[in-house]
């Protein structure tokens, strides 16, 4: 069992199972309801060939990222101002406490209305589903911050703005950290959702859209694209982390789970 | 040997002092200081002993104006005390809580220098100095998750000193490190007071550490209500030996008089 340590073998062992698992399905429920692993990978080689997976993918992506870009850098601001001045998280609080419960494909057809069919409310979805959990995790790393490390910085002279920049958001970044890699994932439920809904393209739409065909290969196609994106967009984020915040003590690159 | 520079400006005076916590409560209030009294001279080392929640923490908290008084006097030379002020350091407890994890040693003993925007040139020139003189040579660029409990407590002395404050408050800074470690701290402490002239304010709760390192020790008593009851001159010359017998003869009154408090 010793072997079994090994993450390399380990790994392989498991994808040799799922894939022996899900072809056993595709024997016993037949091609319709489940389509085998070759099926699969044959519906992928020609959603590729004909450029519509790659670029569902791309359209998908961009919007998860611009919208997560422009949530991110609005709510962590947001974040340090409510965790800051009491007198704001007092009146913030039981507002974000209530508005955090709405999940944002439940505001579809009003961002649908006030932002159009087009890019804008897809991007608006985006960045309400970002805003809130980066917003909560900043303030609560804001609070967290240790109040003998706001003494010593006042009594070796900083002023509250140095305090603020040279302490509390450096002492917050692996909260605002841990949000916004939590927001790269309800970023894609969101944008699934909303593809779904009212988009002409994107994974979302694949998705959706193969069920007037009954084409559950290409189904297949989509889950397991963004399966694939999702798992390496938070790898990446996680070793930029590493790399780049180290000294703020972001040292794990493992997935978060929720 | 010199015993530090007096002068009348860093005098520290507290009379008549009272802090309550629960101010918004009406009618009587419930103290946890209650009348306190001591004058500290410029460049003594005063050594605040008693046990545990006495509120020895609380009245450094308020020397250092981190804490706000509910009655009296509490003033710096000739300034009343109301907020924090580069003229009196804090050396805390917790070394985990205080130093700043996101910087490595120099630049944590840099901190104080860099708000004051003083050149890197200068700030460098200082900062070495005295990590030299705590004795963290070869370490400025560790972080101090990297660091032994020890050697965290010298980058806090290197960040205190290096702002230049001429009043250092400690919070039973060796309380947290082992026996070795702490001996050769007192030791160290000891040797870098004689040789700046500060002047010293130590909490402990440690009897052997307060006739180690004090000038004078002032006894508190148990809260609520606490107050200096006591002060202790200590004759002894530094650097001292804790095996001599007059040093044990004043542990031992200093136990007697804790053990008298006890039983009443």
């Amino acid at each position: 069992m010793k072997i079994l340590k090994n993450k390399w073998i380990s790994n392989v062992l498991l994808w040799i199972m799922v894939i022996a698992v899900w072809q056993i399905g595709a024997v016993i429920y037949g091609p319709d309801v489940i389509p085998g692993p070759l099926a699969t990978l044959k519906s992928a080689g020609e959603l590729i060939a004909d450029g519509s997976l790659l670029h569902y993918i791309g359209i998908s992506f961009y919007r998860v990222f611009v919208g997560w870009v422009l949530g991110s850098s609005i709510a962590i601001p947001l974040g340090l101002l409510i965790g800051r001045v009491t007198i704001v998280r007092i009146f913030a609080e039981p507002f974000l406490n209530f508005i955090r419960f709405i999940p944002p494909i439940a505001f579809i057809t009003l961002f649908l209305v006030w932002f159009g069919i087009g890019e804008q409310s897809k991007i608006a979805l985006i960045l309400y589903a970002t805003l809130f959990i980066v917003i909560m995790n900043t303030l609560t790393g804001v609070l967290a911050v240790e109040e003998d490390k706001i003494r010593a910085a006042r009594s070796l002279g900083a002023s509250e703005w140095q305090i603020l920049v040279h302490i509390v958001i450096p002492a917050t970044v692996p909260y605002m950290f841990t949000g916004v890699r939590l927001a790269m994932g309800t970023s894609y439920m969101a944008i699934i959702g909303a593809e779904m809904i009212a988009a002409n393209e994107g994974l979302g739409y694949l998705i959706w859209n193969s069920r007037l065909f009954f084409r559950t290969d290409w189904i297949f196609v989509g889950l397991i694209s963004l399966g694939l994106i999702g798992f390496f967009t938070d790898r990446l984020v996680g070793l930029l982390g590493r790399r780049v915040l180290y000294r703020y003590g972001i040292v794990s690159s493992e997935p978060i789970r929720r | 040997m010199s015993l530090a520079i007096q002068s009348p400006e860093q005098t520290i005076t507290i009379a008549n002092l009272n802090k309550s916590y629960d101010q918004a409560v009406k009618g009587e209030l419930h103290y946890i200081l209650k009348d306190v009294n001591i004058t500290i001279k410029g460049g003594e080392f005063f050594v605040l002993l008693g046990p545990s929640g006495c509120g020895k923490s609380t009245l450094l908290n308020m020397i250092a104006g981190f804490v706000s008084k509910t009655e009296g006097q509490l003033k710096v030379g000739k300034h009343e005390v109301h907020k924090p002020g580069q003229d009196r350091a804090v050396v805390f407890q917790q070394a985990d809580a205080s130093l700043f994890p996101w910087l490595n040693v120099r630049e944590n003993v840099e901190f104080g220098l860099k708000m004051k925007k003083i050149s890197k040139a200068k700030r460098q020139e200082i900062s070495s100095h005295y990590i030299e003189l705590v004795g963290l040579n070869g370490h400025e660029k560790k972080f101090p998750r990297e660091l032994s409990g020890g050697m965290k407590q010298r980058v806090q002395l290197a960040r205190v000193l290096a702002n230049d404050s001429s009043i250092l408050l400690m919070d039973e800074p060796f309380g947290a490190l082992d026996a070795m470690t702490r001996r050769t701290m007192q030791k160290e402490l000891s040797h870098i007071w004689r040789k700046t002239g500060k002047t010293v304010i130590f909490v402990t709760h440690d009897i052997q550490e307060a006739v180690l390192l004090g000038q004078r020790i002032g006894i508190m008593s148990r809260g609520p209500n606490s107050k200096v009851t006591d002060i202790y001159d200590v004759p002894f010359q530094y650097p001292r030996d804790p095996g001599q017998q007059e040093f044990i003869k004043l542990e031992k009154t200093i136990q007697a008089h804790f053990d008298h408090e006890y039983t009443i």
